[in-house]
């Protein structure tokens, strides 16, 4: 049960939240030494999810975090449609641990796969609970009341009316719901259809744009509150280094310096100013001990390494006929080895968050995104009480997974408790850019079999995934301070070999997948971690390039190819994958003006040689195809993405303007990881550390055209329960594939190795003598 | 320490700090003027873009006594009688921003091209924005964005 005190802080909060949504940080942390402690708010409360005041306004608490794609927008027009109040009369609130129900942040792109049903549901309740009350106030039945934009009228006499603000208006609902986790969490109303629904598939505005805009928003970096001291952290020189020595005598010039922390491998300074951090951490003085054996290999020698490694984990292998057999009656084996390196999250803005630890409390000020788990795992790490710990959440640079390991949230935790002030950490460029958590490097080995007629009869994957001891989220026992702290935990995580996602029909097919580890595997740069799609471009880079090689060996044209791939059973899942995908390869052909023919065309004569390439896939129950021209430069090697052609299937999207601009960045996202992302690292440490050494996308590559199609390729288009299901991650999958074979298209050279910067395509093609 | 003067958004301000701290934290932690944000430290993102004398100037690596003296304007300053800046509101009709951290250096570097090149060509747009930095990728939106401005600059 919330208490009075934090639903007035709450209430209080929405009235300015109507004006300014993220800008309530300040105001927050202005709150903070009065707070505690901090219960969390009960799911099964009507109350903990809906606030409705006596100007008709309604206030919706989500435990979600809004990472840029507008889910919150997509929050408000969803529960605005179930409640049946006007879209402009609601705010939404999110992911600030003491406000807002655990609904465990976000990620994995599931905001409003899993959780817009629970928070449809309880909008919808609210309603039902609004009517019975209008119907008492007004002495009719519920069935002769009619409901629009908040006011109840009396059917056939809409004089007799009276307002939800009228009746709940700074009240509570004390209404119990059912349910056993937030994602059961249910009233008795039954929702609505979605031809019921006014707000659902259109584009309001995203609420989060103005402030973002005219410099007002205050962000998780803005955060600040009085007496609060500025932290730097000095991480080792080299991978696995020792700390032997601090001089602390080095920085007694630095003034401001208020303090020298140390645990075991972890070393911060920090001061009364931001730039006397800075100076202080430079000019530390600390002898560090490098490990006996080289930590990693290089980075140009990581897919042999990758290659000849003993796997720490391989999955039982996943047989389905006999592939033997398949392979060996064969007109034609095809074989072939992709290779995908390690990349960063590379966030805009470093790892930062502030700490305050007033009145024996604990407050962060965070953009985790998963804010809850950075809660609980604070709240571990530093022997803590739960409810003496609250994170506010407020916006920071794009988190695609990064902040799921929070380091700057643990670590402004542990100096905030250690020097009893509060305190702000913020990681340099360098810092961020070498020890952020990475994206797995693949080693991928696939076979396919073709058979006379050029059918697929038999495709093997052998993926390899350097992913030993992936990070898990905020655990206080794998982020990098518990690492370098000693505290850490004895065993590593297992980590993850993804395999392929599609709905082809393969008869006989061989899948092997392992997981391998470097030599170093704790306080490494090369960690792993979620980022957006953990795994899926990588993955689809090797799974869809080889499709298409397999189409170009059978002379086939590769939508033509795929589509009889996918068209060889009309057997279907719950979610009618087969059916939508092939209404998205269709969609994504049609929109391109597809012309059939196999791939490569013939090369042309002049210095830009011009190719299109096809890639599909899916994740969880969202499909996607992509289409891409390109132009490379025979001279330069440069490779430019002309245009981006995008079907997407994730069943009822809610706003599409919003839904169209988080696809064509998710896109661009994996057009960089295609062109120029790879952390470069020698036996020591890593070599990327800036955007200098650390190239990304710029505007000078932005493709000329991206066209978007939202496709609903439901068997039943216009059934009233089309489930909403995520989107974002799922656009990240197939770009890298779907340039690599428009590359093949426009040279016939194919790359099996990611990235695609100009030295290699320049060197493939005069390998080729293209 | 030493007292530096600087005018920022047309308020007057004298700050006691080391010369040589960067003028991004000046305005950040002296100031309270938090549109430009700390992206890399080293001009190579544009996250912490201000305007001085019509350029689009990064903050982080400019020592604050280098600019005594001058007239400085940040992300909040753009705005006039509460009006938002053409560039400003084409952002909002193109619903350009995702995470929207780099924002502040992608809508200054465009005022700064705008006020000097009203009417950029597409290259002229790239080149000009190129080394803006944006990890969410809204790149296309941008442009779209500078063009809209561009129209409703001329006409207005």
């Amino acid at each position: 049960m919330i208490s009075d005190t934090s639903r007035r802080e709450f209430i209080k909060l929405s009235g300015m939240l109507v004006v300014g949504v993220a800008a309530a940080g300040r105001d927050l942390a202005a709150q903070a030494p009065a707070g505690g402690p901090y219960a969390d708010p009960d799911f099964r409360q009507l109350d903990s999810w809906i606030v409705i005041r006596q100007d008709n306004t309604a206030t919706f608490y989500v435990g979600k975090t809004d990472l840029g794609q507008g889910t919150g927008t997509a929050f408000r027009q969803i529960m605005s449609d179930e409640l049946d109040i006007n879209f402009d009369a609601t705010s939404v609130v999110m992911g600030t641990t003491d406000l807002t129900v655990d609904q465990g942040g976000s990620g994995g792109s599931d905001a409003l796969q899993t959780d817009g049903w629970p928070m449809r549901r309880v909008a919808a309740e609210a309603r039902r609970v609004l009517l019975d009350m209008g119907a008492a106030s007004l002495s009719v039945p519920v069935s002769q009341l009619a409901v629009s934009d908040g006011v109840i009228t009396v059917k056939g006499d809409p004089s007799k009316r009276v307002t939800y603000g009228q009746l709940v208006g700074g009240k509570r609902f004390n209404v119990t719901l059912t349910g056993n986790t937030t994602e059961a969490t249910a009233g008795r109303a039954p929702l609505k259809t979605v031809q019921e629904m006014k707000m659902t598939g259109r584009s309001p505005r995203r609420y989060d744009i103005p402030p973002k805009v005219d410099g007002s928003l205050k962000w998780a970096v803005d955060a600040r509150v009085p007496g609060m001291l500025h932290a730097r952290n000095v991480k080792p020189p080299t991978a696995g280094a020792q700390l032997v020595s601090v001089d602390e005598a080095s920085v007694r010039s630095v003034p401001g310096l208020v303090k020298v922390v140390r645990k075991g491998n972890y070393l911060a300074v920090v001061c009364e100013r931001e730039e006397q951090a800075i100076q202080a951490a430079r000019q530390l003085k600390a002898e560090w001990s490098k490990p006996a054996t080289a930590p990693f290999p290089a980075s140009d020698d990581l897919f042999t390494y990758m290659r000849g490694a003993t796997p720490t984990f391989s999955a039982p292998p996943a047989v389905a006929g006999d592939p033997d057999a398949a392979f060996k009656a064969a007109a034609r084996v095809l074989e072939a080895d992709y290779d995908v390196p390690f990349q960063g999250h590379t966030a805009i803005g470093p790892a930062h968050a502030m700490a305050d630890p007033s009145n024996g409390q604990l407050t962060i000020y965070s953009n985790d995104m998963k804010s809850y788990g950075l809660r609980n795992g604070v709240a571990r790490f530093l022997n803590l009480p739960r409810e003496q710990v609250r994170v506010v959440w407020m916006e920071g640079p794009q988190a695609y997974g990064r902040t799921a390991a929070d380091d700057a949230g643990f670590e402004a935790a542990f100096l905030a408790k250690e020097l009893g002030r509060p305190v702000r950490v913020q990681w340099m460029r360098n810092e961020e850019t070498a020890w952020d958590t990475k994206g797995p490097a693949y080693a991928v080995k696939m076979r396919g079999a073709l058979d006379a007629q050029g059918n697929l009869t038999a495709l093997e994957w052998d993926g390899r995934a350097a992913d030993h001891n992936h990070v898990g989220y905020n655990e206080p026992d794998t982020v990098l301070i518990a690492q370098l702290a000693n505290m850490r935990k004895a065993t590593p995580a297992r980590g993850v070999s993804s395999t392929p996602s599609s709905m082809y029909v393969v008869p006989n097919q061989r899948t092997l997948a392992h997981v391998v580890g470097l030599p170093l595997v704790w306080e490494t740069p090369l960690r792993t971690g979620n980022l957006r799609d953990p795994d899926g471009p990588q993955v689809t880079f090797a799974s869809e390039s080889f499709i298409d090689e397999l189409a170009a060996a059978a002379k086939a044209d590769p939508v033509a190819f795929r589509m009889k791939l996918l068209t060889a059973s009309p057997a279907d899942d719950m979610g009618y994958k087969r059916a939508r995908s092939i209404a998205c390869l269709k969609a994504a052909a049609d929109k391109y003006g597809w012309a059939p023919r196999p791939s490569p065309k013939p090369v042309e004569s002049g210095e830009i040689l011009s190719g299109r390439g096809v890639a599909y896939t899916f994740r969880s129950q969202t499909v996607v195809a992509q289409i891409v021209d390109v132009e490379v430069n025979r001279r330069t090697g440069r490779v430019w993405v002309k245009r981006i052609v995008c079907a997407h299937d994730c069943g009822l999207v809610i706003n599409p303007d919003a839904l169209t601009r988080t696809l064509e960045g998710a896109m661009l996202h994996s057009l960089s990881r295609a062109l120029y992302e790879e952390v470069r690292f020698d036996t020591e440490k890593v070599l990327s550390t800036d955007w200098a050494s650390h190239p990304t996308l710029t505007h000078l590559d932005t493709p000329e055209t991206i066209d978007v199609i939202h496709v609903n390729g439901d068997p039943d288009p216009a059934r009233p329960d089309l489930p909403h299901y995520g989107a974002g991650e799922t656009a990240c999958k197939p770009l890298l594939a779907a340039v690599a074979n428009a590359i093949y298209d426009a040279t016939g050279v194919r790359l099996r190795r990611v990235p695609f910067r100009n030295a290699r395509v320049l060197a493939a093609l005069k390998a080729a003598n293209v | 320490m030493a007292n530096v003067s600087l005018t920022v958004n047309g308020t007057p301000h004298t700050v006691d700090v080391d010369p040589a701290t960067p003028l991004l934290y000046v305005l950040r932690n002296d100031l309270n003027l938090q549109g430009p944000r700390f992206g890399c430290g080293l001009g190579q993102c544009g996250a912490c873009t201000v305007i001085i004398k019509g350029e689009a100037v990064r903050s982080c690596v400019r020592p604050v006594s280098t600019v005594a003296g001058a007239s400085i304007t940040t992300l909040e300053g753009v705005a006039q009688n509460g009006k938002l800046h053409p560039v400003q509101q084409a952002w909002i009709d193109e619903q350009v921003p995702a995470c929207g951290y780099c924002q502040n250096g992608q809508i200054l570097t465009a005022k700064a091209l705008l006020d000097k090149t009203p009417n950029p060509t597409d290259a002229q747009i790239r080149q000009g924005m190129a080394s803006t930095l944006c990890r969410c990728m809204t790149y296309y939106r941008i442009q779209a964005a500078i063009k809209r401005a561009a129209k409703a600059m001329v006409t207005a």
